[in-house]
């Protein structure tokens, strides 16, 4: 069943903040191997100017991918099998890096509902900013549903 | 000739992505369980996407040589990463071109990734600023 195109240009509604802790971005660091410093140690993290330690660049995706998948992968109406899902592109866009401590919502929008060869392809941007309104970071994620056999 | 990234090896066991299954929060069965890997057509469990391209950003902030350098990052997944039940795994390896550094001060790269010598990531592209 192809997907609903009416999902094209939607947005929905800020998510609830979502508070960055200090040991998932060290529990995140440590299972992609990333030992720098400033991964896991606040003093080194200070040292180069952040409040407490940052993450790792691929770390916004363990906070978009929930927001997304709750607000618009999940909707029946929108017709996406996940079993038939396989994750397409990603890309992400950084006005600064994530910070334990962070309080983050996320906006979500379809940008665009695509069919070809079969394949139907969904692409979100989920827009990452502190609960005050500060931009953090951009997160463009394609699902690309294989056609049934 | 363009300067490159030198390459970085990463070796990838079941282990590690069952331990980013808990840390990403990505349970997804075809990345820990070879039965419903194989249900779906898959030649076994495969790495999830976005660890492969967790390595490659690590290769990218080693060689910036700053946690908090790169300010785009995208790929494309083309080709899965099958990751078997050996003690031994299997190995992702890294490597980038430097393809424009711009007025600026911001540095384009081009990344390769590579799985038993296929290609895993294409239009693998980082812009970073260096301090």
């Amino acid at each position: 069943m192809p997907l609903d195109q009416s999902f094209a240009g939607r947005s929905w509604p800020p998510t609830a903040p979502y508070l960055v802790g200090r040991e998932k971005i060290r529990e995140f660091a440590t299972a992609i191997g990333a030992t720098d410093a400033e991964y896991h140690d606040p003093e080194a993290a200070r040292a180069i100017g952040y409040a407490d330690v940052v993450a790792p660049p691929t770390f916004p995706v363990v906070i978009t991918m929930t927001a997304s998948s709750s607000q618009i992968v999940a909707d029946p109406e929108l017709g996406l099998d996940y079993s038939r899902v396989v994750h397409g592109d990603q890309r992400f866009a950084y006005t600064r890096p994530v910070v334990a401590g962070d309080s983050l919502v996320c906006v979500n929008t379809v940008e665009e509902i695509t069919s070809r060869g079969g394949h139907d392809f969904l692409t979100t941007r989920t827009d990452v900013t502190t609960e005050a309104g500060e931009a953090v970071v951009t997160v463009w994620s394609k699902l690309v549903q294989r056609g049934e056999e | 000739m363009a300067e490159t990234l030198p390459t970085q090896t990463f070796t990838v066991t079941r282990a590690d992505l069952i331990r980013y299954c808990g840390a990403s929060g990505d349970f997804n069965t075809i990345h820990w369980s070879e039965r419903i890997a194989n249900s779906v057509g898959l030649p076994g469990v495969i790495a999830h996407g976005m660890y492969t391209m967790a390595l490659a950003g690590r290769a990218v902030s080693a060689w910036a040589g700053a946690p908090d350098a790169v300010v785009e990052f995208g790929v494309r997944f083309s080709r899965p990463v099958p990751v078997p039940d050996t003690d031994e795994g299997t190995e992702v390896v890294v490597t980038g071109v430097v393809k424009e550094v711009t007025d600026d001060g911001l540095t384009k790269l081009e990344l390769t990734a590579t799985c038993n010598g296929e290609k895993v990531l294409s239009l693998a592209r980082a812009t970073i600023r260096k301090r």
